[in-house]
């Protein structure tokens, strides 16, 4: 996360300044940095180099491969260091071989998994010690999540989690579409945490809390699990990620420029602890929510992640909205009249030449 | 040409199916984006809908036979049809993205299947956007040749991105080609010949043809003349640049 920034402003202080970047991975020797820009190209930095050479850092990153015209959603190694997996909002998940020179570009491309039939938002592998090589799992605004091996490119199973999400939020029940926001991977388990934004009509409806799904890998299916509920406060959360040691699960939510106060920024830090080692691909325990005094870290940590400790409630409902609004933004494509369409094309400036 | 051709009676006479081959693949997916439907991944294009001859029914699936050639921007057809008495067993696809084009090229081509029996049963046509939605068409390692001919050159530097050729696509294509397979490019841009030529050079997984290669391969000989835009080009006694490369395992 704080590399993540790091990156942002080493981009901002460069010749691709103008690139925003969608998508970001590092290698799991730690050496190289893969990122996506709008415009679908991937750049990769040989991080060695930049510590070398600071002062020439703005001429390291090298194209590493394209999504042409595509905005990339994400981008994974494969737990083996072996492929570079990029996912876009075209349904696409691309699978490349991570090359022994990735500054010359990544060429061989190893496979695509298609079968999601609307953009793919996020990516995660599992693995075991009998599968180092583990499965990816793919979330998307398909209502769906699903399982693959990358090898051959092939789908091995699909998870509606979108039936799920429906009875879990009060007021998304019926006719409704829902969309992964986030996916992670129990560390040491074969459970998958999922973040779901439920939208019925047009009302994005949240949901408090979040499906763990479980995967049997020899069976190569994925299924839903349990549902681990956030109460209390209007905590929609936006990003997973879980620790390795511990088995927790942590979870942000964040905005910047809440509407209506002078906050530049908010963010919320909240972890669900209870994944347990020894049942690995069972969750015969329960998972809970820690209060803030118990997590690793406690208030110090919590207060450096957020900023603050604690948070005015109001401020969290405009929070609230702000990220559901942002969030109906970032995944909705941008559906154009047919008025505004004729007049986006009659002032391209990309128009081809009259043969 | 092209009103008279595609005039609506004219299938409604010979009695082609003329629905169904048009009808929307049931799998496909429209886009929000794009207003053309897109296959979820290969084995949702519908083979029987584009070669009834062999694939008499969508059930009955003959999954040894695949498409092996590629039109890529394939215009009004021409190399296709030049090309599908040249192999008669090879199945062939056209992309093209403007829709009248290509619904001109079914129409041709369904003309050509009723007016010579048993043959021009090998090629079709897709409507599609050929940069962004190959891997939904075609399987790794499927085609053994691809073809560029006379591509839109888009001069402008900043437009170099828009090209059909670029360092970026060639990864697709050479995804999709079996080891082997060959890339066939043609142009009268002298420009764009360059620059398709030094694309496929730097590219790992692709080598030129010998000249004994080239004299040697029939294909090549229909690249200058099989397609309107070559005829054009042929009756300006316009100059023609071409690079053809073979796609081989990348040394490493
Ligand atoms: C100059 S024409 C050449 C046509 C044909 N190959 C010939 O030689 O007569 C280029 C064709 O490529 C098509 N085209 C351009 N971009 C394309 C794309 N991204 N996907 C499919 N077709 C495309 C254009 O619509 C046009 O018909």
């Amino acid at each position: 996360m704080f590399f993540n920034g790091g990156l942002l402003k080493y981009c901002g202080s460069n010749r691709c300044s103008e690139k925003r970047v969608t998508a970001v991975a590092i290698s799991n020797d730690g050496q190289y940095v893969c990122f996506a820009d709008k415009f679908g190209v991937v750049w990769v930095v040989d991080l060695r180099e930049l510590d070398e050479s600071q002062a020439s850092a703005n001429k390291k990153a090298a194209p590493l491969l394209a999504h042409y015209c595509s905005i990339i959603t994400s981008l994974e190694f494969s737990p083996d260091g072996q492929f570079v997996v990029s996912a876009d909002r075209d349904f696409k998940i691309r699978v490349t071989v991570f090359p022994k020179k990735p500054l010359d570009g990544a060429h061989e491309i190893q496979s695509f998994c298609l079968g999601h039939t609307e953009f793919v938002s996020c990516l995660t592998f599992i693995c075991t010690l009998e599968y180092p090589q583990g499965f990816l799992v793919s979330g998307s605004g398909d209502s769906t999540v699903r399982l693959w091996d990358i090898t051959s490119g092939s789908l091995l199973d699909t998870c509606e989690v979108g039936v799920k999400a429906g009875h879990l939020v009060s007021e998304g029940s019926g006719e409704g579409h829902s969309t992964v926001t986030d996916l992670s991977t129990i560390q040491d388990s074969q459970l998958v945490a999922v973040a779901i934004q439920r939208q019925v009509s047009s009302v994005i409806c949240a949901l408090q809390g979040i499906l763990i799904l479980s995967c049997n890998i020899s069976a190569q299916t994925l299924y839903f699990a349990k549902v681990v509920s956030i109460k209390g406060e209007n905590f929609i959360p936006t990003s997973l990620g879980s620790s390795s040691s511990v088995g927790l699960l942590w979870m942000v939510t964040g905005v910047s420029n809440v509407p209506g106060f002078d906050y530049s920024s908010l963010s919320r830090v909240k972890v669900i602890s209870g994944f347990n080692k020894n049942s690995a691909d069972s969750v015969e325990n329960e998972p809970t929510v820690l209060e803030d005094n118990d997590i690793p870290g406690g208030m110090e940590l919590l207060k450096k992640l957020q900023g603050s400790v604690c948070v005015e409630e109001k401020v969290f409902l405009a929070a609230a909205e702000a990220v559901k609004t942002s969030m109906c933004n970032l995944l909705i494509k941008k559906q154009y009249s047919s008025e505004k369409r004729e007049f986006r094309k009659r002032t391209r400036n990309d128009r081809k030449i009259k043969q | 040409m092209l009103e008279k051709e595609t005039n609506p009676n004219f299938n409604k006479s010979t009695g082609l199916p003329r629905k169904r081959f048009y009808r929307a693949r049931a799998h496909s997916n429209p886009l929000s984006d794009a207003h053309f439907p897109v296959p979820v991944s290969p084995s949702h294009v519908e083979y029987s809908l584009h070669y009834p001859h062999f694939f008499p029914s969508s059930d009955q699936m003959n999954d040894s036979k695949k498409i092996q050639f590629a039109d890529i921007g394939c215009g009004f057809g021409g190399l296709l049809i030049s090309l599908s008495t040249l192999f008669p067993e090879t199945l062939m696809i056209g992309m093209e993205l403007r829709d009248k084009v290509s619904e001109y090229v079914k129409e041709r081509i369904s003309a050509l299947r009723v007016s010579n029996p048993g043959q021009y049963q090998n090629i079709s046509v897709v409507r599609t956007n050929s940069m962004k939605y190959i891997p939904n068409y075609l399987e790794k390692g499927q085609l053994t040749k691809m073809f560029f001919l006379f591509p839109d050159p888009h001069f402008k530097e900043k437009n170099h991105r828009r090209r059909v050729i670029s360092p970026h696509l060639l990864d697709e294509y050479a995804y999709v080609l079996g080891i082997g397979g060959i890339i066939y490019t043609i142009t009268d841009v002298e420009e764009l010949g360059d620059w398709m030529k030094s694309c496929l050079e730097s590219h790992p997984m692709f080598e030129p043809l010998t000249e004994e290669e080239l004299e040697a391969d029939p294909v090549v000989k229909l690249l200058s003349c099989a397609t309107e835009e070559g005829q054009k080009v042929a009756r300006n006694g316009g100059q023609t640049f071409q690079a053809v490369f073979r796609r081989i395992v990348p040394t490493s």
